[in-house]
């Protein structure tokens, strides 16, 4: 498909770091999927999908910069959703979120919630300002928080908020690669869903720029079992845009 | 064993490679196309120096095919043997796809790298100074093949534009420069604008076309070369299925390569080898038979 063009209806200030972008085009969405955003003459990025109609989005770089400059009535170009999404499963469940790595994490709770399914997560940030979607874990259960500085919940990492994993039937996390690697080290492998992030091109995988290992991040991911990704580089180096290896 | 094929001297369990520029900057991927039955795998194409390549949008569906402008992104061949390596526990051959800007940099790259044979790019659409504004000049592509073939010992393959007013001239300078074999075609130059802004889609502006589109051109091109060359030709452009294989295989291709359909289906290599195999016995041919059989008919 070609990018769809996508008219920004809304913008939400979630964090002072964080914005959403609600847009008039909705898309049939499996939690964790994503879309390849096109911000004409910039660039085009992977942005997850919190909402059928809307991306949300951290100020990191030159390309999220120029998306902070656009508002109402803007538009921009969207293919996708591409990949797999999260498998959701029944009983207990197990969320854990780093940072803006909720976005995709927040519709799953939704669903899971409005399922039956007893939903925990965990939700870290650097600092009480930069928690995403509290309400929304609220809603579908229970939510703890942890702060690298302290101002709310537990004064350092979401890691150190897991205790008892095994009562649970599946984890899910989504956040730096760092945290999730030491939550892979934490739990049951095969009881674990992680979604990742890699430099993407294609977005359809043809080209192989995201690849991890052989798994293609944007075709055959973003979501993996904790057990496929034990045997692979995660969490030791990723790969920047020219294909070399970068340590974590 | 039916299919098994030997071209410029590699042996090959089936005919069906990977093409260049497809799943190919990691050993890792590389291999998992090699373990999805592929014959041989080729090489994303490694320059002299790392490279980003081209702001995104670099690829986009099209509906008849795929739109490209990748910019051969790539980690050089400082940083490129250990993928070669790792592609290597496959167990089949490894061809490294190389490009660069003079014939200098092409023998650099060649000389340094460990492959089972090398291809060299002279054919990217979309890219200054390298890939098909050196391949649409017959003296350079003799003198580039010829500095490569001194300073390796594999068998060199030349890959081969279609952007060409006669593609012929360019798959004979390739062969007076000693190549092994030729490999055609490289995407054929394309663009795509988008109706809600102006904008052109990819980041290049322009790029090239693969996938289904372009099959009827490669047929062609493949067909000429054919007659033209006395070295091997390698079929490559829109191979969706195994019918378009044999076609390719008739056309005058000793072996071909897949690139845009390995998106959809991974196991392409392994679901055209059964297919194909099927098709020879039902028909009672061999490889050999069906081989350049449209010049013959």
């Amino acid at each position: 498909m070609k990018p769809v063009n996508a008219v920004i209806t809304k913008v939400v200030d979630e964090t002072p770091t964080i914005r959403t972008f609600f847009f008039d085009t909705s898309f049939e969405l499996i939690p964790g999927q994503f879309v390849m955003v096109w911000i004409r003459g910039v660039d085009e990025i992977p942005m997850a999908l919190p909402y059928e109609n809307a991306i949300t989005v951290q100020k990191v770089g030159p390309a999220t910069s120029a998306l902070f400059e656009l508002g109402e009535c803007d538009s921009i170009g969207i293919r996708g959703p591409f990949g797999n999404g999260f498998d959701i499963t029944k009983g207990r469940i197990l969320l854990v979120a780093g940072g803006v790595g909720a976005a995709p994490l927040a519709p799953l709770a939704e669903k899971a919630g409005s399922a039956g399914v007893e939903v925990t997560t965990l939700l870290g940030a650097r600092t009480n300002d930069e928690i995403l979607f509290r309400e929304r874990f609220e809603a579908a259960g229970d939510v703890r928080i942890a702060t690298d500085d302290g101002s709310e919940g537990k004064h350092g990492y979401v890691t150190q908020l897991i205790e008892d994993s095994k009562k649970y039937s599946q984890i899910y996390c989504c956040g730096p690669e760092n945290m999730m690697k030491k939550v892979l080290d934490m739990v049951a492998p095969s009881k674990a869903q992680f979604s990742l992030h890699r430099y993407i091109k294609c977005g359809i995988g043809i080209c192989g720029a995201c690849c991890v290992d052989g798994l293609r991040v944007c075709k055959d991911g973003p979501v993996f079992s904790g057990e496929v990704l034990k045997k692979t580089e995660f969490g030791v180096y990723r790969r920047n845009e020219c294909g070399e290896r970068v340590r974590f | 064993m039916m299919l098994a094929a030997t071209v410029t001297g590699l042996k090959l369990k089936n005919p069906m490679m990977l093409a260049a520029g497809i799943m190919g900057t990691t050993g890792g991927s590389l291999k998992r196309a090699a373990q999805a039955g592929a014959g041989a795998v080729v090489t994303k194409s490694i320059g002299i120096a790392p490279k980003a390549g081209h702001s995104n949008p670099s690829m986009v569906d099209v509906d008849c095919g795929y739109l490209n402008a990748m910019g051969l992104p790539n980690p050089s061949y400082k940083n490129f043997q250990e993928e070669i390596d790792k592609a290597k526990e496959s167990e089949v051959p490894v061809i490294a796809s190389i490009f660069g800007g003079s014939a200098d940099e092409f023998s650099e790259i060649a000389g340094a790298l460990c492959a089972d044979a090398f291809e060299l790019n002279v054919s990217c659409p979309h890219a200054r100074g390298y890939g098909a504004e050196i391949g649409t000049d017959p003296k350079l592509v003799e003198e580039i093949t010829h500095a490569v073939k001194s300073a390796v010992n594999a068998p060199v393959w030349v890959k081969l534009t279609p952007n060409v007013t006669d593609i012929k001239s360019i798959g004979l300078a390739a062969q007076r420069g000693g190549a092994d074999a030729v490999v055609a075609i490289n995407t054929v130059r394309g663009m795509a604008i988008d109706i809600e802004s102006g904008y052109p889609i990819l980041g290049n502006k322009f790029g090239g076309i693969s996938g289904r589109a372009i099959k009827p051109v490669a047929i062609k091109c493949v067909y000429d070369l054919y007659e033209a060359l006395d070295i091997p030709v390698i079929g490559v452009g829109g191979i969706s299925d195994w019918k378009d294989a044999v076609e390719f295989i008739m056309a005058g291709a000793r072996a071909v390569q897949i690139g845009s359909a390995v998106g959809e289906n991974i196991d392409i290599f392994s679901d055209i080898s059964s297919c194909m195999d099927a098709f020879l016995t039902e028909k009672e041919w061999t490889l050999d038979d069906i081989y350049g059989m449209a010049h013959e008919v």
